[in-house]
């Protein structure tokens, strides 16, 4: 059942990016939950449908696009697109969730003038909403180990920071906390997370991967530090889980891994309904 | 004052502040120096909060000169020698998943500085605090699941561990019960005397305060009152016209009063810092 995956290359490289991204995505969920971010994950993986459309779209005019994995201009696309949010966010001061909803509606109706000009939906677009695990290569899959590294070296450089920023924002700055260049640099990450992450989930899931493990991991931990740990317990076994339930059932593993995940919070919320009630009580 | 020949840790020199045309602070001028324990008061809406955030230079004054340990707050760059407790500092998410210990190693995190991790001897310096304020049996409890006064002394932890010479702390009592709010001024008045910690306590609530202080000021867009605790006591019903417009017993212990100001409360660190 298992020794299939390793009998073919493509499908050896998709489940080692899926032991990467159960790792990546639910490490870089934890700061975005805890930061009230979960909806930028949903706006930034958006953007970068808009950005694999114009790859798609380029493709078919200029040879070099039409062997380029387009999830790297989805990267590019979320990555200003992240930028836009934070530039919104500003210009609304008072009403900052709007920003969210501009860059989410722009990106969708941009996507689909690219999708429709490149001649419409194809397969190709389908795997790319709803996940494949056939879409990695091994020159993918090397990009996606040194990115991996990249953005677990650089949690775990500035950890600190970003755990004093997400708990309690005005005392860090007045620490002398680098609000503004750590923010950036996170919203960054998390455009390259989403990039990596949606060749497996998709994009309509991406987000689910980064905020449901987390969502479990919330009820189950004490401190900070075992959040984590839960976390990624809980989005390696979902993704590990869908992949093979999604190979063996012939589905798309974005649903298979978001159905996992669902049924794991589902049996973590009842084992811990009654701390729930405790704490009603006082 | 308690030591007329000691150093001024805060020197506050015409300094004004507004929010658009609204004028919030007008020439306040102040001294503190080390070894005293200030307490400012004023009530809602005084500009205490603005103050504090000009103090911290997370906000640029519009005249004047604030000077923190003789350099000019613009420049002062060694923050770690002050400890602030903000008043919204137990507004926290309390399902934030965070241990006491955890939240207290925040206080030495800007310390550490960028690039460097908690080593043993910051371990147990952060075991110290959280000894200092009385919570060692909740280090490894989640900050949530404790009582406003626990919680309030896990903030004064947390600002105590990177051992600062000056400890400013905005409404600190808010929120906590009387019995703890005695033993929290105890605890303070124990840091300020064997510590020789400089403190500053801004609050609404002078009657619990003024047994502590060595000094007192009063704030209200002006700053009305700034010396002895002793010339306080002689003029103060004068004083709290003065300030209040009307004569008011602020003497008594009243929880009535304690209602929030965020009316000047900026929620956007858009500022100067960040």
């Amino acid at each position: 059942m298992i020794e299939v995956f390793f009998q073919y290359d493509f499908l050896r490289y998709s489940l080692f990016t899926g032991v990467l991204i159960g790792i990546l995505a639910p490490l870089t969920g934890v700061f975005i939950v805890v930061r009230r971010l979960s909806l930028l994950a949903d706006a930034l993986s958006h953007i970068t449908l808009t950005g694999i459309a114009f790859s798609l779209l380029l493709g078919r005019y200029i040879n070099f696009f039409a062997v380029l994995n387009p999830v790297y201009m989805g990267m590019i696309f979320a990555a200003t697109g992240s930028l836009l949010i934070e530039r919104l966010r500003h210009t609304y001061r008072f009403y900052r969730e709007l920003a969210i909803p501009i860059i989410l509606s722009s990106g969708i109706g941009i996507g689909v003038v690219f999708i429709s000009l490149a001649d419409g939906f194809t397969t190709d677009l389908f795997s790319y909403l709803f996940g494949s695990i056939a879409a990695i290569s091994s020159t993918d899959f090397t990009v996606v180990l040194v990115l991996t590294t990249v953005v677990v070296a650089i949690f775990g450089l500035f950890y600190k920071e970003l755990f004093f920023l997400s708990f309690d924002e005005e005392q860090a700055v007045i620490s002398g906390i680098p609000r503004r260049s750590l923010h950036f640099l996170f919203i960054l990450i998390t455009a390259v997370v989403i990039g990596i992450s949606m060749q497996i989930v998709g994009i309509l899931l991406v987000s689910a991967l980064m905020t449901l493990p987390v969502a479990a991991a919330m009820r189950l931990a004490a401190s900070f530090k075992q959040m984590f740990f839960y976390s990624v317990v809980i989005g390696e076994v979902s993704v590990l889980a869908g992949i093979f339930a999604a190979f063996h059932l012939d589905v798309a593993p974005g649903g298979m891994i978001v159905v996992v995940n669902v049924l794991i919070l589902l049996i973590v919320l009842a084992a811990t309904s009654e701390k729930i009630l405790n704490r009603k009580g006082g | 004052m308690k030591n007329s020949a000691a150093p001024y840790v805060l020197e506050v020199k015409n300094v004004s502040f507004s929010y658009g045309k609204q004028m919030v602070l007008e020439d306040i001028n102040m001294q503190v120096r080390e070894g005293s324990f200030l307490g400012l008061v004023g009530p809602n809406g005084s500009g205490k909060s603005t103050f504090m955030k000009l103090l911290l230079g997370l906000l640029k004054a519009d005249k004047g000169n604030i000077e923190l340990f003789g350099s000019p707050v613009q420049s002062f760059r060694d923050w770690s020698r002050i400890g602030f407790v903000s008043q919204k500092a137990n507004s926290f998410n309390s399902g934030f998943p965070a241990t006491v210990f955890e939240v207290v190693a925040m206080g030495l995190y800007g310390k550490i500085g960028l690039f460097r991790f908690l080593k043993k001897e910051h371990k147990k310096k952060i075991k110290e605090a959280i000894a200092q304020v009385g919570m060692e049996q909740y280090m490894h409890k989640n900050i949530g699941r404790l009582s406003g006064g626990q919680q309030q002394r896990v903030f004064i932890a947390r600002a105590l561990v990177s051992e600062p010479e000056l400890l400013i702390l905005d409404e600190p009592t808010v929120g906590v019960d009387a019995d703890s709010v005695r033993n929290f001024y105890d605890m303070l008045k124990e840091l300020n005397d064997k510590k020789n910690i400089t403190l500053i306590l801004v609050t609404h609530d002078i009657g619990a305060m003024s047994e502590y202080v060595t000094d007192v000021a009063c704030l209200n867009k002006c700053l009305h009152f700034h010396g002895d605790k002793n010339d306080f006591e002689v003029n103060r019903e004068e004083m709290m016209t003065a300030m209040y417009g009307h004569k008011v017993n602020v003497i008594e212990h009243n929880h009535s009063h304690d209602h929030h100001d965020h009316s000047h409360d900026h929620d956007d660190l858009d500022g100067v810092r960040s």
